[in-house]
């Protein structure tokens, strides 16, 4: 009965944050005819072909697989759309552009099954993977951050996958700083009463001034 | 900040619309797993989605006998898998930390958060693993350092019980403004998405109620 913090319990794996991606919502083309589905997330159709609908992820790639239907990519999902974001991902060195939460695992599902549905889709999937190695950067320059007096991390924007990536890592990066270091805190909070406010604020990230 | 209607085009914020059985019972799952205590059984959330499982299930048999389109079954039976997914996960992250903290639940308040059935299944836990225990090394020690709860007889507390680390760091994203929250002694500005805090703070919120509107732990 050591007492250790258990890891494994707290953290989701990629396959279930997939999961919980697969619960957006997504337009598709049907090319039959499908009767209303009362399911227990919702009800979805009647389906008519030619007739767009909007359907959650898993429902569509299960739709796509049997060739019933084809998937109409998200708006954002172009290379228009996505030439922005990845500038302004170059940008700004310290803050995250938003974009959907799920984006990673939306765009790994659609160009796993969707390809057909996906105009330049070697380009969109080029820009996409640009995008994520640029942020992941910055979420690891952001991590060489943390110090002893870190109490609160803002990471604005940061996607589903991302934060569950970093999660198990920073949340033990922190406690380890916190265990190691009440001791100094103590004396800190002695020391500093004649120091100016500015240092007990600690490192922050994606602080905009006001 | 950023103009509304720039932030809904990015964010198609599910969270907002949590009105779903199935959008409760997820929220519930990432709450439980992100968060080092247990948290309150769902009792009524849990039983209205077995009964919509249970009707599912049902209706999913006779359209089987009917005969029924091939694609429209399968579709359902994905959709139970989903659900029955998501209720097992529920189910097994709280044993899992009930097996982790039995005896602690069993002697806080804690043990008002379980639904009976685990607090049966927390009951024999904690004789089976006194028995074990006992039986493995506590036997065998000298007198005085027999107890399972306490490590030696010069202890006050129960000081061999763990107890879930409440000053660890958790991730949470906030569902909208939340205006100016008080961290420690500081004070920050959480507007949308992330941040990550030691989660007695968020515990806090947690219990005055205004956590369950605006904040929600993420994995």
């Amino acid at each position: 009965m050591a007492g250790q913090s258990d890891p494994h319990v707290s953290l989701f794996s990629p396959a279930e944050i997939e999961f919980f991606a697969e619960d957006e919502m997504v337009d598709i083309v049907p090319n039959l005819r499908v009767e209303a589905l009362n399911m227990i997330c919702g009800d979805y159709g009647p389906f008519t072909p030619q007739i767009p609908a909007k359907v959650p992820l898993w429902l569509a790639v299960a739709l796509k697989k049997r060739g019933k239907c084809a998937i109409r990519p998200p708006e954002w999902m172009s290379v228009e759309r996505l030439t922005q974001v990845l500038e302004a991902e170059r940008d700004s060195s310290r803050e995250f552009q938003p974009l959907p939460f799920h984006y990673v695992e939306i765009t790994k599902l659609l160009f796993h099954f969707a390809q057909d549905d996906i105009p330049d889709m070697y380009l969109v999937k080029s820009m996409v993977e640009d995008i994520r190695d640029v942020r992941f950067h910055k979420v690891e320059l952001g991590l060489e951050t943390f110090t002893n007096r870190t109490q609160a991390v803002k990471l604005k924007n940061l996607s589903a996958m991302e934060a569950n990536i970093i999660r198990p890592f920073s949340v033990r990066a922190l406690q380890a700083f916190y265990k190691h270091d009440i001791p100094d805190v103590a004396s800190q909070t002695a020391a500093t009463v004649n120091r100016p406010s500015m240092a007990d604020r600690g490192p922050r990230r994606t602080l905009r001034p006001r | 900040m950023a103009s509304g209607s720039e932030d809904t085009f990015w964010t198609q914020d599910p969270e907002v619309a949590a009105s779903t059985d199935v959008e409760l019972l997820k929220r519930a799952w990432r709450n439980e797993k992100a968060s080092p205590e247990i948290l309150r059984f769902e009792e009524p959330l849990v039983e209205r989605v077995r009964e919509q499982i249970e009707l599912l299930e049902q209706t999913v048999e006779e359209l089987r006998a009917e005969g029924k389109d091939e694609l429209m079954i399968s579709l359902y039976q994905m959709d139970l898998d989903r659900t029955l997914y998501l209720l097992r996960s529920y189910l097994r992250i709280r044993l899992q930390k009930i097996e982790k903290y039995t005896i602690h639940i069993s002697k806080t308040d804690l043990w008002g958060r379980l639904s009976s059935q685990e607090q049966a299944f927390a009951q024999r836990c904690i004789i089976i693993m006194k028995e074990h225990l006992e039986q493995s090394v506590l036997g065998k020690l000298p007198d005085g350092y027999k107890d399972v709860l306490k490590q030696s007889l010069a202890s006050e507390d129960d000081d061999m019980v763990p107890e879930p680390p409440l000053d660890t760091f958790v991730f949470c994203k906030s569902r909208g403004d939340l205006g100016p929250f008080q961290l420690d002694d500081s004070v920050y500005y959480m507007i949308v998405h992330r941040c990550k805090n030691d989660y007695r703070l968020v515990q806090k919120h947690m219990e005055d109620g205004s956590w369950a509107l605006v904040m929600l732990l993420i994995p």
